[in-house]
């Protein structure tokens, strides 16, 4: 059978450079001179494995003013994603069979990649009583990652429970790390600037304190634990301690928490306003140090969309969150490639394998090899894009309009099918 | 000297403007000691109290300078915001500046909000902050320097900035946009900050603060020998959340009473922005002594505003 397609000359993470012939959904061979229905001029890109995000808010059910799982997962593929995981903060939350496999089948239907469904650890997001993991887990959407995104798991016994619990599927707790006591109206980072600014501070402590914990926790009962969005050099520490110890911890970091600091704030525009908050340029620095060295296991966007009225307001009065799956990869590459510290094949690591392994996906993230889903997205480094306004996502809070990255996603491949072809979203997703 | 459009901060103001100010405040003093309190100059002027917080003192201060200039004053009591889904600051912005504001005066509960209200795009004319949360509250700082130049150099006043004044700041430090707006402008001045709080009631980072923190107002009392101790208002909802363990052990520690008051030095004077818990950061003798100036704050509120308004709305450019 004759390819459907071959990317010419593609350039792989690790340097080389080949074609890549991809029939159906899967790649059929990689080598030179490869021959098929349509060959794509690839020269100078480089091709990774399709991005894997593990936190994306797709707002849908419920919030479908700000995303639902079509416009979500479109910014998603123009961000060269093809899976994303979608957290558990709907309405209804997605705390039963029913809800993740709606999402799941929402997904499907969107055709612009792959939707995971998260579950929620307790009903109703309350922190009081656990979901039905193994429903979740045993429902179509197949769910191994479990969180209570958007509040922490902070009673210590339900959390003990649920990193037991979950080990019957091999599932994973991901926890936001907020000790709720220690942020009650918490509306920044705590520090220099928040003294001045005087609006009320969200201590490093808050975090640290339930990663400590969670971490001790889950040495003890021997189960994994996953820590959301890291945002802190403190927690960094904790987490290379715990690592260093054995205990089985992965931690994952936004794109924005490596990039913008506290500093912001003081415009007093609420496009800033994320939780955990913006840090310091020291935390930043410490952050971007555990990505490379392997403390920090993965980036995922915490793409969280906001109607303009929820952003377009006083700072106290606005919402938490900022979106990032279409300029995830930029950030990534403006910290691993154009710092010179890192390379394209720790890119690939944090962006694909990484999340897919702790998520146990066995679709996405995988290498770039023959009988794989062809899921790859196809980056141009040269390019520098000034980023615009415009978006695929319904909401545009996003913090860095205006702003010059670098790199820019050509074409995104998802199971065979382009739902991105030279930075144009295909009009239809792939059925 | 920079002139500006909004007095958001008591940061805007370089030393010669603040100077300025408080030059144009002396005037408007002698203004609202004649018989005939009132001046044309805004006359055909709209000034919108906006007040999405409770404030009857800074309100009616605002509305009497605004009227002794002959402005239009219109007194906008808003409630809610938008997460209480009330009327938000963007749609009541909206609304006055349709209605052809010529300055907004906001007190608001949130920190930033006369920032947003100006940097929005929402409304074009001038923004003057009467307090946000726990930010700042310029014009009480300009009241204040005021209060303490005209104390000090009496009717030598004009021209004069604060420099090597003592200034020890009292009380709830963290929430205090009086203590914020009060640390920018002595510092421009050339006045010394001391700030004198427990340690719960001081900012956990205050690297950015220029003024030399205390926990112990004895000590600063008798160490540094301050020539203005300010006291804070307490606010009731500190009381619950154990930044202190009662109300009886704050007055102990932290509050200006008569033992306290006798050993400030000769020149000393007793500051307080009022309304004042008597009893708690202040006790009745210190309020009503001859070392207070309470009352002074209050009259020269009405000055100073005047001359806020007055110059922002003038077009004056001196």
């Amino acid at each position: 059978m004759s390819a459907n397609y071959v990317l010419k000359n593609a350039t792989l993470a690790d340097g080389s450079i080949a074609d890549i012939a991809i029939t159906g959904e899967k790649i059929t061979a990689i080598g030179k001179s490869l021959e098929g229905s349509e060959v794509i001029d690839c020269s100078g890109l480089i091709a990774l494995p399709g991005f894997v995000d593990l936190h994306t808010h797709l707002r849908e059910p419920g919030f479908e003013q700000s995303e639902t799982v079509l416009t979500g997962t479109q910014a998603a593929a123009l961000g060269g994603f093809t899976a994303v995981h979608a957290m558990a903060n709907t309405s209804p939350v997605a705390d039963t069979a029913g809800v993740v496999e709606q999402v799941s089948s929402l997904g499907r239907e969107a055709g612009y990649a792959d939707v995971y469904p998260i579950g929620a650890v307790t009903v109703g997001l309350e922190g009081k009583q656990m979901a039905e993991l193994g429903a979740m887990a045993n429902s179509k959407a197949k769910v191994r990652v479990f969180s209570d995104d958007g509040k922490c798991v902070h009673d210590p016994l339900i959390m003990r429970r649920a990193l037991e619990y979950v080990k019957a599927f091999d599932g994973v707790i991901a926890q936001h790390a907020q000790e709720p006591r220690l942020t009650e109206g918490a509306q920044m980072n705590e520090g220099a600037v928040s003294a001045e600014l005087g609006l009320t501070g969200w201590p490093a402590v808050a975090e640290e304190s339930i990663i400590a914990r969670d971490v001790l926790l889950a040495e003890h009962v021997d189960s994994r634990i996953h820590v959301c969005h890291l945002s802190t050099a403190g927690s960094v520490e904790i987490v290379r301690w715990a690592k260093a110890r054995g205990i089985k911890v992965t931690a994952e970091v936004t794109p924005h928490h490596l990039l913008l600091t506290d500093e912001l704030v003081r415009s007093y525009d609420a496009v800033y306003k994320v939780n955990p908050p913006l840090r310091t340029q020291a935390d930043v620095l410490a952050l971007r140090e555990a990505l490379i060295d392997g403390t920090i296991d993965i980036i995922a966007t915490d793409h969280a969309p906001h109607p303009i009225e929820a952003k377009d307001c006083e700072w106290p009065a606005a919402a938490f969150g900022m979106l990032g799956l279409e300029t995830a990869a930029a950030i990534a590459q403006q910290v691993l490639i154009e710092s010179g510290a890192s390379s394209w094949e720790r890119l690939a690591q944090v962006l694909s394998y990484n999340p897919a392994a702790i998520a146990g996906d066995q679709d996405s993230g995988q290498p770039i090899a023959v009988g794989a889903y062809a899921n790859i997205a196809l980056i141009d480094p040269k390019a520098v894009v000034v980023v615009s306004s415009e978006s695929a996502s319904k909401s545009n809070n996003s913090p860095y309009v205006g702003m010059t990255l670098p790199g820019r996603v050509k074409h995104t491949v998802y199971r065979g099918y382009f739902t991105v072809r030279d930075g144009n979203l295909a009009k239809v997703g792939k059925h | 000297m920079t002139h500006i459009k909004n007095l958001l901060s008591a940061g805007d103001v370089d030393r010669d403007f603040a100077i300025h100010l408080l030059d144009v405040a002396e005037g408007m003093s002698d203004v609202n000691d004649r018989e005939i309190k009132k001046l044309p100059t805004l006359r055909g002027k709209t000034v919108v109290n906006l007040f999405f917080e409770d404030s009857t003192r800074t309100r009616i201060s605002f509305e009497l300078a605004a009227k002794r200039l002959s402005a239009d004053v219109i007194n906008f009591s808003a409630k809610g915001s938008s997460v209480s889904k009330g009327e938000s600051l963007k749609d009541t912005a909206q609304t006055l500046e349709a209605m052809g504001a010529d300055a907004v005066v906001i007190r608001h509960h949130a920190s930033g909000a006369a920032n947003v209200l100006a940097h929005s795009g929402w409304i074009q004319g001038a923004i003057v902050n009467a307090g946000d949360g726990t930010h700042e509250h310029p014009t009480q700082a300009l009241l204040d320097a005021f209060t303490m130049r005209k104390r000090i150099h009496g009717n030598a006043s004009s021209g004069k900035g604060l420099d090597g004044v003592k200034v020890a700041i009292t009380g709830d430090v963290l929430h205090s946009r009086v203590a914020r707006s009060n640390l920018l402008l002595l510092n421009t001045l050339g006045a010394e900050v001391h700030f004198v709080a427990p340690p719960t009631l001081l900012p956990a980072n205050p690297a950015n603060f220029n003024a030399t923190l205390h926990y112990s107002l004895d000590q600063v009392i008798d160490i540094e020998k301050p020539d203005v101790v300010m006291m804070l208002r307490v606010q009731t909802e500190r009381m619950t959340a154990s930044y202190f363990p009662s109300e009886r052990e704050y007055a102990r520690i932290w509050g200006l009473n008569s033992d306290r008051l006798v050993r400030l030095k000769d020149t000393a004077l007793v500051m307080h922005p009022g309304p004042m818990n008597r009893g708690l950061e202040i006790d009745a003798v210190s309020a009503d002594s001859p070392r207070s100036t309470v009352l002074e704050q209050v009259a020269n509120g009405v000055s100073v505003r005047m001359a806020v308004l007055f110059t922002l709305l003038s077009g004056e450019r001196a």
